[in-house]
């Protein structure tokens, strides 16, 4: 783990340490990923990308998977 | 752009790795590529040199990624494939970039993934899986201080509270559906293997002041917004157990869409594969979960005879063969005792969603005859998971076979594609 950095989820600003997925990240911020087609609010259920329940707009790119992707200092995120 | 390369392993778990490794130490031009950040698929996800010696498992990462390392062997991460545009060829997809990538043998390690079945509150946030819950753990989610509960079937419930109780949550209770009768059958395989034995001891060991009941399974996930509680039953009474998060999976079935793309076939669900992890496909070898699910050694094992047999080291790979036997032996018994109960197809109700994707509720379809009419009459599978998570639920609730797989293997956007058109 390198030192914490900041983000931003649907922007609120939370510190993660290096290393964290983007998922974890949006779990901690306490924030639904996506809503699904009869708007209840979803999160993370596989953890290892193939359920797609935790894509998420980040850093203005849409439906990316969530918990393959790491964060970086100063990413922004973008749930719903 | 496009390369080659003699021998391309996909997924970087364990047995890909010892594959792409045996492989680049024979002198092939391997490249091994993976959809995660980093190597060690899910068993060794989140392992890094400095630290994985703290894990069970981690002396083996660490063997066995050195031993990489010392390769010429290259690694891709971040890419998954998508599709086989021309015999020999594989099209990759990362991040909006595609690539192809020509191969002289083809070894498939892309491992397994939990079986969920849905039950109501499925959906509700803090719901998971509960090797989801792991990997979401070992991806940097705290679990200090967090009531956990862990439900479903399979060895992996026990690994995951341990693995949670150690890092601070508080696991309230794992509830496992297999009735003690036949774990004890499972107890006695686990003789005739002593590594597994130990790893078997030790979670047994760290999870035991976690309620650990057997012949139980869970009735329903109810809350606010989000999981709070979770009922369970026996059969005979239900109870109540209040809880953060509730991982719950019910074994694993294997991530079979690639090699089903291929064309290579399957026998009740897994790829079939000759002596040397040849599929029936030419050039195309399988290794680990997708021949049947046995863990960690038999996929070392089958990915170094897959990796040596494309080496042309076909005396050395024969000589693994007693080892995958015997792994393949354990493996065939761990499905019998953790088979599921019947009771399990009657967790749904009418209105629980089956398909969370297109939110096909569970009452739209009972009259569907098979896979293929549920997904035309309902759309039911036809979402961004592309059936991974309702297709080997609605195979074990209604018997359904889901034998397709259409590329693009994972959802692409068509801008992505279209730069290949």
């Amino acid at each position: 783990m390198t030192d914490a950095f900041p983000i931003t989820v649907n922007g609120k600003r939370i510190r993660v340490n290096g290393g964290t997925s983007v998922a974890a990240a949006v779990t901690k911020a306490n924030e639904p990923c996506r809503f699904s087609v009869s708007g209840e609010p979803r999160a993370p259920l596989c953890g290892m990308g193939i359920c797609m329940e935790c894509r998420a707009t980040v850093n203005g790119v849409p439906h990316r998977r969530t918990c393959q992707i790491a964060c970086s200092a100063g990413m922004e995120v973008l749930t719903g | 752009m496009s390369a080659s390369f003699e021998v391309v392993v996909v997924g970087a778990g364990p047995g890909g790795i010892a594959a792409a490794t045996v492989a680049a130490e024979a002198g092939c031009r391997v490249c091994l590529l993976d959809d995660n950040v980093a190597m060690g698929g899910q068993i060794w996800r989140g392992f890094r040199a400095e630290n994985a010696h703290k894990y069970p498992h981690g002396n083996g990462f660490i063997a066995w990624t050195t031993r990489l390392q010392q390769t010429k062997c290259e690694v891709w991460q971040g890419w998954q494939a998508i599709d086989q545009p021309a015999s020999g060829v594989l099209r990759l997809e990362r991040a909006g970039e595609i690539r192809d990538v020509e191969y002289g043998n083809l070894i498939v390690a892309t491992g397994a993934r939990e079986r969920f079945l849905p039950f109501p509150g499925w959906t509700l946030p803090g719901v998971m899986g509960a090797g989801g819950l792991q990997a979401l753990v070992k991806s940097g989610l705290d679990p200090q201080g967090k009531r956990v509960v862990l439900a479903g079937s399979g060895p992996l419930l026990l690994a995951v509270g341990a693995g949670l109780a150690s890092a601070g949550a508080v696991v309230a209770g794992i509830y496992e559906q297999a009735p003690l009768s036949k774990l004890a059958g499972f107890a006695l395989a686990l003789l005739a293997q002593p590594a597994k034995l130990a790893e078997g001891a030790r979670y047994r060991l760290k999870a035991m002041h976690a309620p650990y009941r057997t012949s139980s399974w869970i009735v329903q996930a109810g809350g606010r917004g989000r999981v709070e509680r979770v009922t369970l039953t026996d059969g005979r009474k239900t109870w109540s157990v209040d809880c953060d998060w509730l991982g719950c999976g019910f074994n694993l079935v294997p991530n079979i869409e690639l090699p089903r793309l291929l064309g290579c076939r399957t026998v009740a669900g897994y790829v079939e594969v000759d002596r040397l992890q040849q599929s029936s496909v030419s050039r195309v070898a399988c290794v680990g979960e997708l021949t049947g699910i046995g863990g960690l050694e038999k996929a070392l094992v089958e990915g170094q005879i897959a990796g040596l047999s494309a080496a042309g080291r076909e005396t050395e790979a024969l000589r693994l063969l007693p080892q995958r036997r015997r792994l393949q032996n354990f493996a065939h018994r761990l499905d019998r005792a953790f088979s599921l109960r019947p009771e399990l197809r009657n967790l749904a109700r009418t209105d629980t969603l089956v398909c969370r994707c297109e939110d096909v509720p569970h009452s739209e379809l009972r009259g569907c005859a098979s896979w293929r009419q549920a997904k035309l009459h309902t759309r039911c599978g036809m979402g961004a998971c592309q059936g991974r998570v309702c297709g080997s639920a609605t195979e074990f609730l209604f018997g359904w076979e889901n034998q397709n797989s259409r590329p693009p293997v994972f959802p692409t956007a068509v801008s992505t594609l279209a730069t290949k058109l």
